[in-house]
């Protein structure tokens, strides 16, 4: 029987870069435990025998082996114990929701503070980057081939985890880099591309092939993939990439970015070294951003980094019900960003120039509870004021992007254009396609991405048993 | 990597590059388009595709040197490497049989609506092509457009060349001759189409036009090309670039075409000063 545990109420805190030192630049926020704070905090865990911590993390990691492990130091015996069930620690650890996931269901969160999981997850990806990634074994090739469309969460996992039982994969990348959302969209100073590459590059020692430049759709279609090329299955990962906006007047004007384009320039293409770089950015001084989520934090975040004076999240329900990392807003707001919350535009004004001069919004008050449970925010009449603005960013959610589902015969959707695929095992309409991920769910998160590519890689193999 | 297999001079600032891409030339149709990027720190610029040769797995793009990334590019010669090269995007031109048709193709718009011609005449159409320059010495393509057409016409704005005229004015002509046209195809420079546009509006004359809004990924991801169609909003990667001109909001898109215009000048300024003269004689800019 282990010892009756003294609680540790508080959390060990996450050592941060002073906010008045980050907010000029685009280095990463949280710096990472070190060895005396991961110990500390792994000390923390109770080591419950249900293990409630579980149920909380869509993939399953065995939390508290994990975490018992790190106690011990054996932090190579930890990470492999993570990376049983989670192939991107070194991500997740940074950009889980953790406060709705896995920390939410934490024997302690009841009365204290969570066990700081994510950080101490985080903490060993990052103890496995700088000691040398370990041995993974690759079974001997079987012949099968297997084409993975995006290279987002969902792909690279899928891809890593068929890489292992022996079949050849090719990743085709619309974009010039691989990475998905992780390189394009997620800001650097919240998960250094470096991070991300550095799995990128792990996966290439599996043998995976990624082609990058390479618009499935268009250059050829999952169909032929099939049928000319000689692919045995197919998984499309392509995410949700079609960004959706207020349908409001005003949204053509000159300075209303989407969140992806101001991300994607900013990110992908390193605006902010402009013009070292070449992709110019016009970030302007008064900048408000239409939305809550995380996509809206990252928006918000880079354009005070970009040099705006000001930057507005504007906000239809109250704080409580923002769907943002908790850790984001904190980290936005002692960056200096503004909230007008219950607030929504009613239209885009701009100049005779075209661009953009402010928003005109209506406040809102939250009304009775919805079925969900969320209160849902109603309008209140007569309260129209204005806002002054030269930048607007649409950060109001993200679709399935339609080339490739456009394009495949017999691809089932449903009407919001998402893939139909069987979530246990990630199965389309079509026989050996396979999908997962934002194009199946609609923009979610990294780890469900993740599992969901796991899923698939699982299934991908057991129909080629089934079909041998 | 993509290997620039052939470098062509066709007039001052306007280059003729062959470019190494199979798996864009076995795809590429008429109306199409690629993405490129010179190198790691160059910016996602795009490029009608003039002509395809699916055997050699080539794409031909034909550019017009305005800024930074088009004078770099023009900088480049036959061997070098391009880092980034995907296509063929947007959607392919939509060729049948309508019996007469006229293109026309201002400027540098001469090379994007060959191809386009080529497929018209190909299936049947009889096309009455119109090509016209700023001067003689930067009209090309003459021979190459005529191969492609039943009949053409050709103009420059100064009459340095066959006629002195715009090709509004050899469009509004063939318009008045042939009656019997039912469609006009107009690439080139955003004044010139919408100049098109109003003209062949007043005939009543469908008029499909191709659309160079500003552009990142070419996927549908940025929402950075959208223009207005018939009041919608419309992708011009991946639901365009062509269009009904008698649709398009041209108000809208020439103020868009210009929102980073000082960012622009200050990457060319730099350009050229890092790079000792400016001049498109393909010599690098002296390096
Ligand atoms: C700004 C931002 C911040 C976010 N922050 C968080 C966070 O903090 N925590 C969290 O858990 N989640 C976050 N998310 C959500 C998370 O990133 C996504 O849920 C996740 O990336 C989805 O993974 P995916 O593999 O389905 O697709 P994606 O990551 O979207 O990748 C899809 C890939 O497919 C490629 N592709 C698309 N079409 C084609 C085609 N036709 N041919 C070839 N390739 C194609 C795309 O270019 C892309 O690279 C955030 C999202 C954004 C946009
Ligand atoms: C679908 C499409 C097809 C095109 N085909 C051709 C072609 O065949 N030949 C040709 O000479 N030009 C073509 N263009 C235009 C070409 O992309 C621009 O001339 C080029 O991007 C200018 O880059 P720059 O850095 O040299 O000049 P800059 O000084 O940066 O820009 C000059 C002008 O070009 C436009 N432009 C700038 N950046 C972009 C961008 N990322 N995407 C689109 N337009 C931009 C802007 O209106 C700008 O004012 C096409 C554009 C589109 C959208
Ligand atoms: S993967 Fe995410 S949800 Fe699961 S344990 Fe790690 S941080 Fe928590
Ligand atoms: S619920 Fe919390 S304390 Fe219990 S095992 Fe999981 S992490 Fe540890
Ligand atoms: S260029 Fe990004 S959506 Fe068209
Ligand atoms: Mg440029």
């Amino acid at each position: 029987m282990a010892q009756k545990k003294i609680i540790v109420p508080y959390k060990n805190p996450m050592p941060v870069r002073d906010p008045l030192e980050r907010v000029d630049n685009f280095n990463e926020v949280a710096l990472g435990y070190s060895e005396e704070a991961v110990l500390a905090e792994a000390g923390r865990c109770l080591q419950c025998k249900n293990a409630p911590c579980r149920q909380g993390c869509p993939v399953e990691v065995d939390i508290p082996a994990f975490i018992g492990l790190v106690s011990q130091k054996d932090f190579s015996g930890a990470i492999r114990k993570l990376k049983e069930k989670n192939a991107l620690p070194a991500v997740c650890g940074r950009v889980c929701p953790q406060e709705s996931q896995c920390e939410k269901y934490c024997t302690l969160s009841k009365k204290y503070d969570a066990v700081g999981i994510g950080r101490i997850e985080r903490y060993c990806a990052d103890w496995e980057l700088a000691n040398g990634v370990l041995p993974q074994t690759v079974a001997p090739l079987t012949g099968k081939r297997v084409a993975v469309v995006g290279s987002g969460p969902s792909g690279l996992t899928c891809a890593a985890d068929l890489a292992k039982l022996g079949h050849k994969v090719t990743i085709f990348e619309a974009l010039h880099v691989a990475g998905g959302v992780l390189m394009y969209g997620i800001p650097e100073f919240r998960l250094p591309k470096a991070v991300v590459q550095a799995e990128i590059e792990n996966l290439k020692k599996l043998g995976v092939e990624i082609i990058v430049n390479a618009v499935v759709g268009k250059f050829a279609t999952v169909d032929e993939l099939i049928e000319e090329e000689g692919y045995d299955a197919v998984f499309i990962g392509t995410g949700a990439g079609l960004p959706y906006f207020m349908q409001i007047p005003g949204e053509n004007a000159c300075g209303v970015y989407t969140a992806n384009e101001f991300l994607t320039r900013a990110n992908l293409m390193k605006s902010y070294c402009f013009p070292e770089y070449d992709t110019p950015l016009r970030v302007g001084e008064r900048v408000a951003v239409l939305g809550g989520g995380n996509v809206a934090m990252d928006a918000a975040r880079t354009a005070l980094r970009l040099g705006a004076e000001e930057a507005w999240i504007v906000y239809r329900r109250s704080r409580l019900e923002m769907p943002a990392r908790r850790e984001e807003v904190e980290h936005a707001e002692e960056e200096g960003v503004k909230f007008a919350f219950l607030t929504s535009p009613t239209k885009i004004l701009y100049n005779n120039d075209y661009w953009v001069t402010g928003l005109e919004c209506l406040r809102y008050e939250l009304g009775q509870p919805d079925a969900s449970g969320r209160r849902s925010p109603v309008p209140i009449k007569g309260s129209e004021f204005l806002m002054e603005m030269d930048t607007v960013i649409v950060a109001v959610g993200q679709g399935p992007n339609p080339l490739v589902t456009r394009t495949t015969r017999g691809l089932e959707c449903n009407k919001k254009g998402n893939i139909i695929a069987n979530p246990e095992t990630g199965a389309t309409s079509k026989p050996g396609v396979f999908a997962g991920g934002d194009v199946v769910t609609g923009a979610a998160t990294v780890i469900l991405a993740m599992g969901a590519g796991r899923i698939a890689a699982k299934a991908i193999n057991a129909y080629f048993g089934k079909k041998d | 990597m993509y290997r620039i297999v052939k470098k062509e001079l066709l007039a001052p600032t306007l280059n003729l590059f062959e470019i190494e891409a199979p798996l864009v030339a076995r795809k590429a149709l008429a109306g199409q388009f690629v993405i490129l990027r010179i190198n790691g720190e160059g910016e996602r610029i795009p490029l009608t595709i003039a002509d395809f040769d699916r055997a050699g797995g080539t794409i031909t793009c034909v550019f017009q040197e305005v800024g930074k990334t088009t004078k770099e590019l023009g900088a480049l010669g036959e061997g070098d490497f391009l880092q980034d090269f995907v296509g063929p995007l947007g959607l392919p031109s939509h060729v049948e049989n309508y019996g007469s048709v006229i293109c026309v193709g201002g400027g540098v718009g001469v090379a994007p609506v060959f191809p386009i011609a080529r497929a018209l005449k190909e299936a049947g159409n009889e096309v009455v092509g119109i090509i016209g320059a700023r001067t003689k010495e930067l009209l090309f393509w003459e021979e190459k457009m005529r191969s492609a057409c039943s009949e053409l016409r050709v103009t420059t704005d100064d009459g340095s060349y066959v006629r002195k005229g715009f090709v509004t004015d050899l469009l509004r002509e063939a318009i008045e001759e042939k009656k019997n046209t039912s469609l006009c195809v107009a690439i080139g420079p955003l004044p010139m189409m919408r100049a098109v546009c109003s003209l062949t509006r007043e005939y009543g004359l469908k008029t499909i036009v191709s659309l160079n809004s500003i552009m990142v990924d070419g996927t549908g991801m940025c929402g950075c090309c959208r223009v207005t169609v018939g009041g919608e909003t419309k992708f011009a990667c991946v639901d365009g670039p062509e269009f009904d001109g008698h649709l398009v909001d041209f108000e809208e898109m020439a103020r868009r075409a210009v929102i980073y215009k000082p960012q622009e000048q200050l990457a060319v300024a730099r350009y050229v000063e890092n790079h000792g003269h400016n001049c498109s004689c393909s010599c690098g800019g002296g390096r």
